[in-house]
């Protein structure tokens, strides 16, 4: 198993999600983040006191998928959540030790 | 028997005519008394909500409530103090500095009228009415303290505040006999037709000292300090120039024409002054803010203040659109020179825009828009009715309200220090006020 980590513009938040529910990806957590990596901030004014904010907000996508689908996914994502300027975000992928589900104690990948 | 039927005719005239006059007095008391009520509705509106929403938006997050709390809270201080002494202080007859106790604990304060200054509504409405002017004062003071001051301290200091300058510098501009009161036998005839010196140079200035004395709050100017909601701010500052058509029109005492004339000025600066301010900021920093709009029209509301008893329209759309720019200006390069922390601008808005409008004054105000008679005739008032000497009596009511408000506001500021010490611990400052002052939250969304 493989944790997907994306960290994308916000305003594709709804085009990976309907990407990812195409191939059918249905278990997924978001939340919204701040950050940056290469993509400089910008500049806000109040009362002529000038402020730099360059942790910008993004949205993170998390979801573990079975090994054999992560090419597919990875590449699903990617071509949802790009629009080819700075600041499209990244894709961490991580091992996972084990998965569990709650309600009744399924194991590995059934978990997922 | 004819002329006994010409009689009791006559005498019945003579009876229905002076019922007739009862009954018009009966009517316009009623229009009076109804606009004034609504005036003084309208301007206890401009501190809350107005003033802590506005200011509330403008700090940050862990402080919303202790900003807020430092309107609200002179809604329920001034008025007791107002209550006991502060409407005798002022309106009472006394010296020229500072009024009697004649009306002390409000004693004969009731339906009839007060003929020397509001001859048409009850004097406790005129009471009441003077009391929402006392209330907003010292809340405007706040913005120049807050996210740092301890709550303690600003309630003594508020208190002290009323009685050592607020009321003073009232009676001398509205009290009769006051030294600067130029309808009803001042020595200096000073024009102030709803608060320009009494209110906004006092608080403006008060505002300065205040924020030289408490210092910076911990990191300014280096970690970032953006206000916290601009829709609050936004929501408040429109309060505001909705409640200003009571301060200022509310002013005339009545439902005159008078009162017309200063509700088409005082809109008319807030619009020009909203427009000049975004205007300097687009020039200068390439866009022009929600925020910059706001700040300008409050500057608009300030500088007409004086003058919006005084003045035709089109002075007052001139007016307004100096002090917009002239208060972008105090904001933004005057502060950055001299780098005190007037955290919320309380000085650069109302110190710096209420002692433009009151110099205005004495320039644009004229006997054809207020005819009141001043020892007993009409005359002429400012620059443009050839009395160019109005604008030094101006600068004489400015200097004083400056030496009154810096004087006092530091001496009150020592003896808060002395007694309880003004500033919070820096711990409960990077807590916040609301937490560390207050121990709760503005919000907690989780719920």
């Amino acid at each position: 198993m493989k944790k997907i980590e994306a960290i994308i513009q916000p305003f594709k938040l709804e085009d990976v999600k309907e990407a990812l529910k195409n191939i059918g990806i249905d278990g997924m957590t978001i939340s919204e983040v701040r950050g940056h990596g290469r993509q400089k901030g910008h500049r806000e004014v109040y009362r002529g006191q000038e402020y730099n904010v360059d942790l910008l907000p993004k949205v993170k996508f998390e979801l573990v998928v079975p090994d054999t689908r992560l090419d597919e996914v990875v590449e699903t994502i990617g071509q949802a959540a790009r629009s080819g300027k700075i600041g499209d975000g990244k894709i961490f992928v991580y091992d996972v030790a084990e998965a569990v589900r709650i309600r009744n104690n399924d194991r590995g990948e059934a978990a997922i | 028997m004819q002329i006994a039927f010409l009689l009791t005719a006559a005498t019945d005239a003579g009876a229905r005519l002076a019922a007739l006059e009862k009954s018009v007095a009966s009517a316009q008391s009623a229009g009076d008394n109804a606009w004034m009520l609504v005036s003084a509705a309208l301007v206890l509106m401009m501190t809350g909500p107005g003033l802590a929403l506005f200011y509330g938006g403008l700090v940050r997050r862990k402080n919303v409530l202790g900003t807020m709390m430092h309107s609200f809270f002179m809604m329920a201080l001034i008025t007791v103090i107002w209550a006991f002494v502060g409407y005798s202080l002022v309106f009472g007859e006394g010296a020229p500095f500072i009024g009697g106790l004649k009306y002390a604990f409000l004693n004969g304060v009731g339906a009839a009228p007060n003929a020397d200054y509001a001859a048409t509504i009850p004097q406790s409405t005129f009471m009441v009415y003077q009391l929402m002017f006392a209330i907003i004062t010292p809340a405007l003071i706040s913005g120049a303290f807050a996210e740092r001051m301890k709550f303690s301290a600003l309630t003594l200091f508020m208190a002290l505040w009323a009685l050592i300058v607020y009321f003073p510098m009232a009676h001398m501009v509205w009290g009769k006999g006051g030294f600067l009161n130029a309808y009803l036998g001042g020595v200096i005839p000073c024009l102030d037709f709803a608060g320009g010196t009494v209110v906004h140079i006092t608080s403006g200035v008060s505002a300065l000292v205040c924020a030289l004395y408490l210092g910076k709050r911990l990191g300014f100017p280096a970690e970032p300090m953006k206000p916290h909601s601009m829709v609050l701010s936004v929501v408040g500052a429109c309060l505001l120039w909705v409640g200003w058509f009571g301060f200022n029109a509310g002013s005339a005492l009545g439902a005159s024409g008078l009162a017309s004339s200063a509700f088409v000025a005082t809109h008319f600066a807030a619009a020009t002054a909203a427009f000049g301010w975004m205007l300097a900021e687009w020039f200068h920093s390439g866009k022009p803010t929600m925020l910059g709009g706001i700040s300008g029209a409050v500057a608009g509301l300030v500088a007409i203040t004086p003058a919006s008893g005084f003045v035709k329209p089109m002075p007052a759309l001139l007016i307004g659109l100096l002090a917009g720019v002239f208060c972008f200006w105090m904001v933004t390069a005057v502060k950055r020179k001299f780098g005190y922390d007037d955290t919320l601008d309380a000085f650069g808005v109302h110190g710096a825009g209420g002692t433009l409008g009151a110099l205005l004054t004495g320039v644009f105000a004229t006997n054809e828009i207020n005819n009141a008679p001043i020892n007993g005739a009409v005359a002429p008032l400012g620059a443009v009715d050839g009395h160019a000497i109005q604008i030094l009596y101006q600068a004489v009511g400015i200097g004083i309200a400056i030496a009154l408000a810096a004087v006092g506001t530091w001496i009150i500021l020592k003896i808060c220090d002395a007694l309880i010490g003004v500033r919070v611990e820096q711990d409960a400052e990077r807590e916040g006020l609301d937490l560390s002052q207050h121990g709760e939250e503005g919000y907690y969304l989780e719920a």
